[in-house]
């Protein structure tokens, strides 16, 4: 039997990777939900933001381990499944994530140690701060392999030399033309994806009739920070929808399956997109919808996918579908974000139960968004991993398909064990929902070392 | 060409991975000496021990990974296949062990992630004695891409590594635990030093024996004149070491023993240093073969020399702030 090695190692890392980005897209929002739980238990003395801050912190704590470990494996996968990648652009793409494990990782998991075990062994303000600095930690590694994957789509300030790519200008290259974007549509991802998370265990604490008080903060949060963010979320994909038009045409011709670039585009509600007869089938569309939102003229033209031929073209349907379960669900948090905010203006949101339901069993809407916005952006890059400079099919190592293969059924099985026992604690913590003031006593997960012996001197 | 980029580098790298080595070192050490516990608030004490610093420690491992791709990136694009199941592996069983840390301190039962967090310590330290001596051994190399087979690793040196790697990490966490633990747990783990330093000695004997009959070039790097003039302190340095190590167990000294197993393994270290420089992919890639852009190089280092001594200095403040001995009954909740 003959296994593809290229299929094997792309199917290897779209598994590896979309299991990673689970936790950052949690981690990055909830870091920052816990520093600004920090801030305001240290500025207004109330104990209810310092029992959640403990709570969220030891989900945070599974939930960043998960994210520590996966994350690991990317790094060496790069060479692993990736290395003739490696040798092509890691003059280029090795420094930004060189400065991700310099900047970001290094803070992250120093900190986070502060963070969960030194609660006796510190002032508050430094157990405060450590939280902020997880944040802003989770934050820069976001920057840095943003900026990075962003280089793979719209890469600047090279040169190449003999097939390998030479940095002529850094700032190009951090700063290249789709980065902005993606990462300020990414950072916005990730904070939404939390606030519904908080959303959802607020809703299902009041439903449950326990821990009132802080089921009410975080559904204000919550909402507050939703109902500014989804919208704005809109914004933010709208302009990365453009610049994407400009640098990479064929992608956006995917995403909206619009074959023939001489016409206007519609937008297509719903459609089976045929690639072998190049139209669509079963459509439901809005007439020059597309045209209006990425050219915002009603007769406007952008580049069809039959302006280049078959084999440069992505997997249409994929891209295609990825895109509307993104936009769908965005749309969705957009609509319960804002009709949660009038509930509260309307002073009836903590007694409307029909939304406290439904909301408390949304807290996965934004992780579906995040992949699934992934899937588009990496499978509409397609042919190529790095866009004109490399095509994944020339990018891959030197390994047979048996040994992929293998280590891929272990990755599966290895990561959905992890997996269900991670949901299953991160459950159970949340069932188990706040400490009273009268527990918090030690250190957050930690041995009462300090408690006990006065070692390291609590200092408050 | 700046020759001399690629060796500063080297040493950079060179620094993370023996940080990583003695940092991880010791946790994986205290996993590999997790199932000998007698009971579960000894194992509480044992994990309560490394806890806030496992995720730090392994950090390095990922600059290390990560530095080589970035400053030897043809170096990164060989290893990596060549050593595709270790490393493979040594990811997952780092992934169980890991996990295992903040699950255990949520989990009711904790038999199944004893088991996930002392075998996932073991089969990563056994995983990365095999890359080593993957590595040592040699890698086929043509036109500057791997060019062997899936199993070419599998020698009896690489598996020899591979236990060796089991000991010297046991010994690192065993002498971890005499340094920030009290009672039965400590008693034990200097019993535990000695049977693993006596190991450690002989595992590196048989390295040290083996290498140079099997590659003629690293006989040449040590016996020949002059090179022998100045190299013979490295073994009797390393037999005071141990002599020294074995004495400060006996005599219940607390910090010592921890700093001479750090020192015997910079020591071995070193000697492999001394046998494969400057090759990175021996017998073939050196690191000037392998070197990334000298524009690459400079922009990593200037970063690095800025951020490398502050990263220091948060992780020496996080080992002053958690200093001090952990009691049994000290644990999780």
């Amino acid at each position: 039997m003959d296994f593809d090695p290229i299929l094997l190692a792309r199917l290897q890392f779209a598994f590896t990777v979309t299991f990673h980005i689970i936790f950052p897209s949690f981690t990055i929002g909830l870091s920052a939900y816990i520093a600004t739980l920090g801030a305001l238990w240290v500025r207004t003395g109330k104990d209810h933001y310092h029992q959640l801050m403990r709570f969220w912190t030891r989900i945070f704590a599974v939930s960043f381990a998960m994210g520590v470990v996966s994350g690991l494996v990317l790094s060496y996968q790069f060479g692993t499944n990736w290395s003739r990648f490696s040798l092509t652009v890691g003059n280029v793409v090795g420094p930004l994530i060189g400065y991700e494990v310099l900047t970001a990782f290094f803070l992250e998991a120093t900190f986070l140690g502060v963070l969960l075990f030194g609660f006796n062994r510190v002032p508050p303000w430094l157990y405060v701060l450590s939280g902020a600095i997880v944040a802003l930690g989770t934050a820069m590694s976001a920057f840095w392999i943003l900026s990075a994957n962003s280089w793979m789509q719209t890469p600047a300030g090279y040169t190449m030399k003999d097939g390998i790519a030479y940095p002529t200008d850094w700032i190009a290259v951090i700063f290249n033309p789709s980065f902005p974007y993606r990462f300020t549509h990414m950072l916005n991802a990730a904070y939404l994806t939390t606030g519904f998370v908080v959303l959802a265990v607020g809703a299902r604490f009041l439903l449950a009739g326990r821990h009132i008080e802080e089921g009410r903060t975080m559904l204000r949060m919550a909402i507050g920070l939703t109902a500014v963010l989804a919208p704005l979320q809109l914004i933010l994909g709208d302009m990365h929808g453009l610049n994407t038009l400009k640098y990479q045409p064929i992608k956006v011709a995917a995403m909206e399956a619009h074959w023939d670039g001489s016409q206007p585009g519609d937008f297509e509600i719903f459609a089976w997109p045929d690639e072998k007869t190049e139209t669509n089938r079963y459509a439901l569309s809005i007439p020059n919808a597309s045209s209006l939102i990425l050219t915002h003229k009603l007769h406007g033209l952008f580049p069809g996918l039959k302006s280049v031929p078959p084999s440069e073209r992505p997997p249409v349907p994929l891209v295609f579908f990825a895109f509307r379960v993104m936009v769908g669900l965005g749309l969705f948090m957009i609509a319960s974000a804002l009709f949660g905010a009038f509930l509260w203006w309307r002073g009836t949101l903590f007694e409307t139960r029909w939304y406290l339901a439904a909301m408390s069993q949304c807290w996965w809407v934004g992780f579906i968004a995040v992949m699934a916005g992934w899937v588009t952006t990496e499978s509409g890059r397609q042919p190529w991993i790095v866009e004109h400079v490399l095509r994944t099919a020339d990018a891959n190592s030197p390994v047979i398909g048996e040994s992929i293969l293998v280590t891929l059924v272990l990755f599966v099985l290895a990561y959905g064990v992890v997996f269900s026992f991670g949901i299953y604690y991160i459950n159970r913590l949340i069932n188990g929902g706040p400490e009273s003031p009268a527990e918090i006593r030690g250190p957050l997960v930690g041995s009462p070392i300090a408690a006990a012996r006065g070692g390291g001197g609590p200092i408050h | 060409m700046e020759w001399y980029l690629p060796v500063i580098w080297a040493g950079l790298i060179g620094t993370a991975v023996a940080m990583y080595v003695i940092l991880d070192g010791f946790d994986l050490g205290v996993g590999i000496l997790f199932p000998f516990a007698a009971n579960e608030r000894q194992r509480d004490q044992m994990m309560a021990s490394v806890a806030p610093f496992w995720d730090g420690n392994e950090t390095w491992l990922i600059l290390g990974g990560g530095g080589l791709f970035v400053a030897f990136p043809r170096a990164y694009a060989v290893i990596m296949p060549a050593l595709y199941l270790p490393v493979i592996v040594m990811l997952l069983a780092l992934v169980f062990r890991g996990v295992a840390f903040e699950f255990r301190t949520v989990s009711r039962s904790k038999g199944w992630l004893n088991f996930a967090f002392s075998a996932g310590s073991a089969l990563a330290a056994f995983a990365q004695g095999v890359i080593l001596g993957g590595l040592i051994q040699g890698v086929k190399v043509t036109n500057g891409a791997y060019a062997g087979g899936a199993l070419d690793w599998a020698t009896p040196f690489a598996l020899l590594a591979g236990f060796a790697m089991i000991a010297g990490y046991g010994l690192l966490g065993a002498t971890w635990l005499t340094l920030k633990t009290e009672g039965a747990v400590a008693e034990r783990a200097r019993d535990q030093a000695r049977v693993l330093l006596i190991s450690v000695l002989v595992f590196m004997a048989a390295v040290s024996l083996w290498t140079p009959f099997a590659e003629p070039r690293i006989a040449a790097r040590w016996f020949s004149v002059p090179n022998i003039y100045f190299l013979w302190p490295v073994p009797v340095v390393t037999a005071l070491t141990a002599l020294a190590l074995w004495n400060w167990i006996g005599q219940r000294r607390e910090a010592l023993p921890f700093l001479a197993a750090i020192a015997l393994f910079l020591l071995g270290y070193l000697g492999l240093v001394i046998s494969n420089f400057p090759y990175l992919v021996p017998p073939s890639l050196t690191v000037w073969d392998t070197a990334a852009a000298p524009a690459s190089q400079i922009f990593m280092l200037l970063g690095t020399l800025v951020l490398l001594p502050l990263i220091l200095g948060y992780v020496a403040f996080v080992y002053w702030l958690f200093r001090g001995k952990v009691r049994e009954g000290e644990s999780y909740h």
